[in-house]
């Protein structure tokens, strides 16, 4: 009983894109995560730096993500 | 334990059957007997549109439309006769209809000018665009594919150049102009508040906006612009308060769904003003950094370097552009899709349909939640990048 799968391959693209946004974005939150417990005071400090590092990982990977839209 | 009890139940639920109710509406409706496309109504509420929606109401907008041969046409675009759900026209006007909110243009040359009724209502025009597509007159039949208007993309996200260019005040223009408007009467309140009340504490908007001035001076201008940050400070506070406002604006639900930021074309210009004036303010430091830098033996610096200088000088602009049109668009789309679900899951069946709308709903709404700290982020952290590469234009040599 074989199922026809339609569709187009951009879509592994977009989710591959995403998997690297995790482990980057994981991985900046980790650190992020160790630094304010090695010194609380700093608080404030990390947690911007860590929000715009998230959001340029971010960026990269939603970039792949609305260019995969081009092709279907 | 009393703090918990003290919750106020009735506006809450009041609050979630309103939105509900809002956001179901959200997805329009598209759930005809041909099966639900989640697709059709994702896109069509991230793209522009020659008619201002609020909710149900349909405020038309002037449509300025160039053919090169034919000349100019203008007007308003209630001249279609538009109609409700999907934004059709009833008439075509001298080759132009309104279709799906748009302006298109009729590819058939033989169709005639001046005023053309399409059909009576909208389910005629429903039939005639989703059926054979062809319209017959005066026992000649005419085919009604049509041209969109010339995008500057050159074809990348399927646009290029067709047959006529749409310089009219769509919906994103009218949203621009809002919130530029909004934004310029803020902003004047504020300044004469400061300039009759100097010495006070600041009082109602001028309370609310001077955290997030005074954050985005300290921790933005100074550090990234040195010396002259004062020069720069309008330029960069313009572009944060512009982008979060566009940026609100979209976020809320029925007031014309504008996706302003999340256009290209806007996001383009952004970025091209701010490659003007990184350009133009670049010292003889950062162009000998970038061009020719010291201390690299010279065959690397013309193989690799400099071409990947060059390269980065245009890249970083255009990741700018990018990344605020991919989390804004992104962001929207997923809204749709969401309650797109509900219509998708339940096709004619109402069961499905109820058992979907409340996880769907709830979805949306912390959807909604995480966009609103994304229109804040993505305005922040274009103006940071801004700030940064102004700041290694202007830097002074630090040997």
């Amino acid at each position: 009983m074989l199922l026809a799968i339609t569709g187009s391959f951009v879509v592994i693209g977009m989710g591959l894109a995403v998997i690297g946004a995790g482990i980057g974005i994981g991985n900046v939150g980790a650190k992020a995560m160790e630094a304010i417990a090695r010194q609380p005071e700093a608080v404030g400090d990390i947690r911007a730096n860590m929000i715009l590092v998230a959001a340029l990982i971010e960026g990269a990977a939603l970039i792949a993500i609305v260019l995969s839209f081009l092709v279907a | 334990m009393s703090q918990i009890l003290r919750f106020n139940y009735k506006a809450f639920c009041v609050l979630l059957l309103g939105l509900v109710f809002s956001t179901s509406a959200m997805a329009g409706s598209d759930a005809k007997k041909e099966g639900f496309d989640p697709a059709v109504p994702a896109f069509h509420h991230i793209a522009d549109a020659n008619v201002f929606s609020i909710g149900p109401i349909q405020i038309p907008l002037p449509y300025i439309l160039y053919v090169p041969g034919e000349g100019w046409h203008t007007g308003m675009s209630s001249a279609f006769g538009i109609t409700m759900p999907h934004g059709d026209g009833l008439k075509a006007i001298d080759r132009f209809v309104l279709h799906g909110g748009r302006i298109k243009r009729i590819q058939d040359p033989n169709f005639p000018m001046g005023e053309v009724t399409l059909g009576a209502d909208h389910d005629a025009l429903h039939k005639l665009w989703h059926g054979e597509q062809s319209l017959s007159l005066n026992d000649k039949t005419y085919n009604l594919a049509y041209d969109n208007s010339s995008t500057a993309d050159g074809g990348v996200f399927g646009g290029g150049i067709t047959s006529y260019y749409d310089f009219s005040i769509t919906k994103n223009v009218m949203s621009m102009f809002l919130v530029c408007g909004f934004l310029f009467f803020l902003f004047r309140g504020i300044a004469k508040k400061y300039a009759t009340r100097e010495g006070k504490a600041p009082i109602g908007a001028q309370g609310f906006i001077e955290p997030i001035f005074v954050f985005i001076q300290d921790e933005v201008a100074i550090p990234f612009l040195g010396k002259d940050w004062e020069r720069f400070l309008p330029f960069l506070m313009t572009l944060f308060f512009f982008i979060l406002g566009l940026n609100l604006f979209g976020q809320i639900p029925f007031l014309g769904n504008a996706n302003v930021t999340g256009n290209l074309a806007v996001t383009m210009v952004l970025a091209i003003i701010t490659f003007i004036v990184t350009t133009i303010n670049g010292n003889k430091h950062y162009w000998e950094h970038t061009l020719w830098m010291p201390g690299v033996p010279s065959l690397l610096k013309i193989l690799i370097l400099t071409p990947v200088e060059v390269m980065g000088l245009f890249i970083k602009p255009l990741t700018l552009m990018l990344r605020l049109f991919a989390n804004i668009t992104a962001g929207h789309m997923v809204m749709v899709i969401f309650v797109g679900l509900i219509f998708l899951f339940g096709q004619n069946v109402t069961l499905p349909t109820l058992a979907t709308a409340i996880p769907s709903m709830l979805l949306t709404m912390f959807m909604m939640a995480i966009e609103l700290l994304v229109a804040f982020i993505q305005a922040f952290v274009f103006t940071i990048l801004t700030a940064s590469y102004l700041g290694a234009a202007t830097e002074e040599a630090h040997h």
